[in-house]
């Protein structure tokens, strides 16, 4: 593990306005992490302050244990890739790329050694005298990540490093990023407001909202066990269910949602109103499970790998995803279906306000 | 294709009609005199190439231009100097001291050259404010020489120059991305090094374009010269009125009016190369 980062209390505010309230975060050395949330969250303030470009209002920032939060960004050099890239337009890529090696006063030789490296390592070789603006965005974009890691920074931050791409070629970097980051074994942390994007790259994802941090593991973890009602919601679709808590056995709850009553794991107290998060996708329509409801297909709509169906049932509309292949049936708008879910299909999570 | 602009032109004619009064304006009193000037310089006192000639033989025009020249590439770096230290600040200071900055830089365009060199005069003759503070405070026992001769005239021309080498300088400035000077740092350049390596080359086309404007401004000045130099140090501008207004040469004036002509379009025609470079860097990534 070669660089552990830690954020204890980091705080920003702009005069009465909160952008980051006390941030307590620990990334492990090596690993991916992304901070992901909707746009004003205070994930960009943080990634700011980890970089040294923005002065946190109260808290520190660790690098090995060592307290860093006074210094300089040139002082912390961690390897960074900006939004829209920042490449310098006067000069090639292989200038852009030995920029930093330049300035810590590495010698001719050795700096092209590196910058080659470097270019190798992100597949660019023979474009190292081109101009950025003579680039695509995707070389560009593997320009900057050149350039943030030939100087083997202790830690790479990336401003939502993907987002200028077109889709197929997001995804293509995606897979290009992780690859990268298992090659280089750096530690990462990145940032986005891209979900997708945040599940497929990181070893961890912390999950920002109004400048907090509402939830941080690994994205399966986040994905099946969110804690609250904003991480459910934002991490994929889900569908909400409120109710009071009836009977509590030794592995089963009893929740009564309107007229229904619904078996769940999970642990509560008697009496205790409780708001459960249910994936559209762990919904089975035309079979039997723990749990059935009657409901008439509100809208369907055909996506390739499945069908997003809205329902209108008596505890209120539910989505269900269903895979198009081999479905029991095909959804039309107005049938009276039959849908299910397991018991363990539900989580139950605290109600903050989804935004 | 050729039709269609035909069609085109004679469909716009009657727009191209309303130009007619500026164009026949322009070619009557601006295109024609300047025909004339050419024309006199190789007519009078005889025809041929004679006026042509004094620039190689002709000491009193061969320091005439010489001093002009000399003049204008030291105020032009001057005024480089001060405006860019001032564009630099001024794009880096927040929107309200900008605002105040720029007025700033503004305000002296406003007011008569005259009174800006008379003000000059005031400050630096011999009994002036500069030379009477130096002696109250006993720096100096005899006044200093600052006004009627060439620094008197660098002082007058590099204050009214500076503002017209800003606003090149700062629109140029104002176009590169503050994000890039960040990136910068963050790679672990020194702020020096951030200026010297990414800053400084970005600001360059404003630099040239800045240092094109001030030069060609330079050539032509008249008044400042006139009344900070004290008639002991010529210029271009002074020179040609005294040849063809005090000693009715008509031929050297209309001669050194051509030149000076031809100096700024040639100057010009450089600087459109840069522009073209300009556009090679783009306006980022």
């Amino acid at each position: 593990m070669s660089v552990a980062l830690e954020l204890r209390g980091l705080a920003k505010s702009y005069g009465n306005f909160v952008a980051v309230e006390g941030a307590d975060l620990a990334v492990e050395g090596g690993s991916f992490l992304t901070l992901l949330g909707p746009s004003g969250s205070g994930k960009t303030t943080i990634l700011m302050m980890i970089a040294g470009f923005t002065e946190p209002t109260a808290g520190r920032l660790l690098l090995d244990g060592r307290d860093i939060t006074a210094l300089p960004p040139e002082k912390r050099a961690f390897g960074m890739v900006f939004q829209g890239y920042a490449l310098f337009p006067h000069m090639t890529v292989a200038e852009n790329i030995a920029f930093p090696l330049r300035v810590r006063g590495l010698g001719r030789a050795e700096r092209e050694g590196k910058v080659r490296a470097a270019l190798d390592l992100v597949q660019l070789m023979g474009f190292a005298e081109r101009l950025p603006k003579q680039l695509s965005g995707g070389q560009q974009q593997r320009v900057a990540l050149a350039r943030a890691l030939v100087f083997d920074p202790a830690l790479l931050l990336l401003d939502e490093p993907l987002s200028a791409l077109d889709k197929k070629l997001r995804a293509e970097l995606q897979e290009e990023l992780r690859a990268l980051h298992r090659r280089v074994g750096r530690t990462f942390v990145n940032v986005t407001h891209d979900q997708e994007e945040a599940l497929s790259l990181s070893d961890e994802v912390a999950i920002l909202n109004h400048g907090r941090i509402i939830q941080k593991g690994a994205p399966a973890a986040l994905y099946e066990h969110p804690r609250t009602r904003f991480v459910a919601d934002f991490l994929g679709k889900s569908n909400f269910l409120r109710g009071v808590v009836r009977e509590v056995g030794p592995e089963h709850i009893a929740v009564q949602c309107g007229p229904l009553r619904l078996r769940h794991f999970g642990a509560a107290r008697l009496g205790e109103e409780v708001l459960l998060s249910l994936r559209p996708e762990k919904i089975a329509l035309a079979q039997e499970g723990d749990n059935v409801l009657e409901g008439r297909v509100l809208s369907s709509a055909y996506l390739g790998a499945g069908h997003a169906v809205v329902l209108e049932t008596p505890i209120g509309p539910i989505r269900v995803h269903q895979p198009a292949w081999r479905a029991a049936v095909e959804p039309a708008v107005g049938e009276a279906l039959r849908m299910a879910w397991a018991a363990d299909a539900a989580t139950i999570v605290e109600d903050d306000d989804a935004a | 294709m050729r039709r269609d602009v035909v069609a085109k032109l004679r469909q716009d004619g009657g727009w191209y009609a309303l130009l007619l009064p500026a164009f026949l304006l322009l070619s009557v009193f601006y295109v024609t005199p300047i025909l004339q000037v050419l024309a006199i310089s190789f007519l009078e006192p005889e025809p041929g190439f004679s006026n042509y000639q004094r620039i190689a033989t002709n000491l009193s025009v061969q320091r005439v231009i010489i001093t002009t020249l000399r003049i204008c590439t030291i105020t032009t770096l001057l005024a480089l100097l001060l405006g860019y230290a001032l564009s630099y600040t001024i794009t880096l200071a927040g929107e309200r001291a900008r605002r105040w900055w720029l007025l700033c830089v503004l305000v002296p365009l406003w007011i008569s050259v005259l009174v800006r060199a008379f003000a000059w005069v005031t400050l630096l003759r011999r009994q002036g404010l500069i030379n009477q503070s130096l002696q109250g405070a006993g720096l100096i026992t005899e006044p200093l020489e600052l006004v009627w001769n060439e620094f008197g005239i660098i002082v007058g021309m590099v204050h009214y120059m500076v503002p017209y080498a800003v606003l090149p300088m700062l629109a140029s400035m104002r176009e590169i991305e503050p994000r890039l000077l960040a990136a910068a740092r963050g790679m672990g350049a020194s702020r020096a090094q951030v200026f010297a390596r990414v800053f400084l080359p970005l600001s360059m086309p404003g630099v040239v374009a800045a240092g094109v404007l001030v030069f060609i401004f330079s050539l032509g000045f008249y008044i400042t010269p006139a009344i900070l130099g004290g008639g002991k140090t010529l210029m271009v501008a002074e020179w040609i009125s005294l040849q063809i207004l005090d000693l009715i040469r008509w031929g050297l004036g209309t001669m050194m009016a051509t030149l000076l002509v031809v100096t700024i379009l040639v100057t010009l025609a450089v600087f459109s190369r840069v522009v073209n470079m300009r556009r090679l860097f783009g306006g980022g990534a």
